[in-house]
């Protein structure tokens, strides 16, 4: 499959002389959702203001469905909503008047039921005629999202969608996206929630200092990065870790009931046989046990402190 | 062409102008209306007529002018700084619209705005002097060419300005000294020989004067000129808008 969104060599230095993005290449699938993750300054909004038009690249190229998004910027820009970080909404207008004006922006014909429909999926029907000041944060978040999707774009660009938003809209908002990609629209999504990223995402890219790190499948990225902790739920407290113990990865856990093993899964031999095999000699005693995997937060923070 | 975007844009920028019709009409209305009473009837009334037309009504154009001048520079600038200011303007960046496409959407609204008050204003100076429009086509397109020509100079000045300030020094100290000294009040045949050359150097003195020939057939300049220069102003503006949005100048990072 071709794809949808092709980012080559792009730079960005801003005027200050800070390189925001430094040589970026990637690739965007159609239909997927690709999680964007970096900390704070790493240059994920450059990257989608660059391929928005917000912002004028210094060099690279990036076309949208074939369009280059400089020569052909019409084209391109037809197919892309764009929802950004900070609120910035109109005050005075009602709800209806302004995601009605971003379709006619884009070149779009009227369309009243296809508002009806966001609105309505957006749970902001009832507010239609309610000046935007009058609404609360997360209702201007979903007014934006609104005006994005009014001309129902092929491509969704949601940066930070869910900065500020309280539990229950934000998984209002998780099930608008699914029901988005289900209808075959493209998803890139930066976040600082980790967990939206690991319950969203098909793929997942970290960028830091304006350089890509990594892109892969989330759940390739997760095993391959992943760490897993073993527990040993002890039959009676201990002080210490046996010194017959010391080669391992082992911890304590604060209430000294519960040995801690940190291992590799990428590792050819994980060590666990061995390790039960010396807890046994060393005459420890488990009644249970558990594996669990480490987050994507707990790699992104890896990756990014390398 | 994205018609649509220069409608919804248009009607936009309209919704604001109806919303805020005390400040867009009424104000400049009751001013002009001061302007009337105060040299059109008081001060009027002692000084004679100006080539061959008698005082209040030989500032009328002049004074249409003014409200015009400041009206178009305030609304254009106004309506393009203030998505800047709170961050909608992303949108306008994101769509498939061209430089063009937005300054007609923007500077189209206000333009029509300024000539809605022009014609409001024209309407009220009937009311206190007798008015004559020799030539009332030629009147219209002075006041349209006016009104779109100061409105970009207006939407530039937004785009320009990084505070609210600045959005009023333009005004403030350019246009409203350049319209007062332009001939609003009087004939620049009034002024000494020195100050008449200087006041060629002014384009407001082209506009008013044309202006004025439409309504009483006499001009501080020809009416030819009067065109050109209103046409030459015009089209500089639309070169610099040309130009900033090619660049992305304070619009992109």
């Amino acid at each position: 499959m071709a794809p949808i969104i092709s980012v080559q060599n792009l730079s960005k230095t801003y005027g200050t002389g800070r390189k925001a993005l430094n040589g970026v290449s990637l690739d965007i699938m159609g239909g997927e959702i690709f999680a964007l993750l970096g900390p704070n300054g790493a240059g994920k909004t450059t990257l989608i203001g660059t391929i928005c038009g917000l912002v004028n690249p210094t060099g690279g190229t990036v076309t949208v469905d074939g369009h280059d998004i400089i020569t052909d910027y019409r084209a391109a820009r037809e197919l892309i909503g764009l929802v950004p970080q900070e609120l910035h909404t109109d005050a005075f207008e009602s709800v209806w008047d302004t995601v009605s004006f971003s379709r006619g922006l884009f070149g779009k014909p009227k369309n009243p039921a296809h508002i009806e429909k966001v609105l309505r999926d957006l749970s902001l029907w009832d507010r239609k005629d309610s000046k935007i000041i009058t609404l609360s944060g997360g209702m201007k978040r979903r007014v934006m999202i609104a005006k994005a999707l009014s001309h129902e774009p092929q491509i969704l660009f949601l940066d930070e969608p869910t900065a500020g938003v309280d539990v229950e809209l934000r998984k209002g908002m998780w099930e608008v996206v699914r029901a988005l990609k289900a209808t075959g629209v493209t998803i890139i999504l930066t976040t600082h929630y980790i967990e939206e990223a690991e319950e969203m995402a098909d793929r997942v890219g970290v960028i830091n200092h304006g350089e890509l790190i990594l892109v892969d499948e989330k759940s390739a990225l997760m095993q391959k990065l992943g760490k897993k902790q073993l527990k040993l739920h002890l039959d009676a407290p201990i002080d210490t870790v046996p010194p017959q113990l010391a080669a391992y990865d082992l911890a304590l856990s604060d209430d000294h009931t519960k040995l801690i093993y940190t291992y590799d899964t990428r590792a050819e031999h994980t060590g666990i046989t061995a390790l039960l095999g010396d807890v046994r000699a060393a005459g420890i005693r488990f009644h249970d046990l558990d594996t669990s995997q480490s987050s994507l937060e707990e790699i992104f923070v890896s990756l990014v402190r390398a | 062409m994205n018609w649509r975007a220069i409608r919804a844009i248009y009607l936009f920028e309209m919704a604001r102008t109806w919303r805020t019709l005390m400040q867009s009409i009424v104000s400049p209305v009751l001013s002009t209306s001061l302007y009337f009473i105060v040299f059109g009837a008081a001060i009027g009334s002692r000084i004679d007529q100006v080539e061959g037309v008698n005082y209040g009504s030989f500032i009328v154009p002049g004074l249409i002018m003014l409200s015009v001048l400041t009206q178009s520079v305030a609304n254009a600038s106004f309506g393009i700084y203030f998505p800047k200011f709170t961050g909608t303007i992303y949108e306008i960046l994101s769509a498939p619209v061209s430089f063009l496409e937005i300054a007609v959407g923007y500077v189209g609204a206000a333009a029509s705005k300024s000539i809605l008050l022009g014609l409001i204003i024209l309407a009220t100076a009937g009311l206190f002097v007798p008015l004559h429009i020799a030539h009332p086509v030629w009147m219209f397109g002075f006041l349209v060419l006016t009104s779109v020509a100061f409105s970009l100079l207006g939407f530039i000045i937004g785009i320009w300005a990084d505070g609210f300030e600045k959005l009023q020094v333009v005004p403030l100290l350019i246009i409203t000294p350049l319209t007062f000294l332009g001939g609003s009040f009087y004939s620049i045949s009034m002024l000494p020989p020195v100050w008449q050359t200087i006041a060629l150097f002014n384009p407001v003195v082209y506009l008013v004067s044309g202006f004025r020939w439409s309504f009483y057939e006499i001009a501080d300049v020809n009416v030819g000129v009067s065109l050109a220069a209103t046409f030459g102003f015009l089209l500089a503006c639309l070169a610099i808008v040309w130009w900033i949005f090619k660049t992305g100048y304070r619009l992109k990072a």
